[in-house]
């Protein structure tokens, strides 16, 4: 651990904090805040870019597969962009409300998703530079 | 625009909160699988508590800046979804399929009675 590892994680993760704020509340605003679809497809759509970036990482690495890399994309960027608490805290909100198959709807879209969606975009990166 | 800061702001601790959690963790010998199980359901834990704490009829007063702060910056920059599935998907990549269920199953259960006990313990302190 160093100073430049921490600089790279706090910029990284300032960034990847607006960037769910701002798609989670644009995709509330177009279908609605009754289903968490928001933090939905934040999770979804950074498990697909984290999928993309490992298999390059495996396939080319380079940059990819450099500390610095990971510090701001892996840890930063994309770590601060998704998000356990928000999905949790949402599936709860549900629950609570007598919502339980919605609850449940979204914990299983959640994980089921987000694994698919690492593996399509690990596929696709390494796929595509064979 | 002040949200966004707070957001952002929040989710900077947040995010290097959870690299110094792995950089622990690691030094302690432990997989980085106990890492990211570690933040997400003590992120969860937060903000089911802070929520509660700070809702309508809760006992804390914060404005919508400060929840965003703490809830969408710090507790949604500690946490996270894609280093989780990340490592979910390596697990299944190395054919230990009973170890990559078992982790994504159970990091999510634990996260989501946290996010309950968090909020539990909440509403007993709003009274």
């Amino acid at each position: 651990m160093n100073l430049e590892a921490c600089a790279l994680v706090l910029l990284g993760g300032f960034f990847g904090g607006i960037s769910r704020f701002f798609v989670s509340g644009f995709v509330g605003r177009r279908i609605g805040e009754t289903f968490p679809w928001g933090t939905l497809i934040v999770n979804v759509s950074g498990a697909f870019v984290i999928g993309i970036l490992a298999g390059l990482a495996r396939s080319r690495g380079g940059i990819f597969s450099g500390e610095m890399f990971r510090d701001l994309v892996f840890v930063g960027l994309l770590g601060g962009y998704t998000t356990v608490s928000s999905f949790c805290l949402q599936t709860l909100n549900l629950a609570l409300d007598g919502e339980g198959l919605q609850a449940a709807l979204n914990a299983i879209l959640s994980a089921s998703l987000c694994i698919a969606a690492v593996g399509a975009g690990f596929a696709a990166a390494v796929r595509l530079l064979v | 625009m002040r949200l966004y800061l707070a957001v952002g702001c929040g989710a900077a601790i947040g995010s290097l909160l959870r690299f110094l959690s792995g950089v622990i963790v690691s030094g302690m010998g432990l997989s980085a699988l106990w890492a990211t199980s570690f933040v997400n359901v003590v992120g969860s834990f937060v903000i089911g508590l802070f929520a509660a704490l700070t809702a309508p009829d809760g006992r804390l007063l914060v404005g919508p800046a400060g929840r965003q702060f703490v809830m969408g910056g710090i507790c949604g920059g500690f946490t996270t979804f894609s280093a989780m599935s990340l490592d979910t998907f390596i697990l299944l990549l190395q054919g230990d399929i009973p170890l990559a269920v078992l982790y994504l199953v159970l990091v999510i259960a634990f996260s989501l009675v946290a996010a309950w006990v968090g909020h539990i313990l909440a509403m007993h302190l709003n009274e």
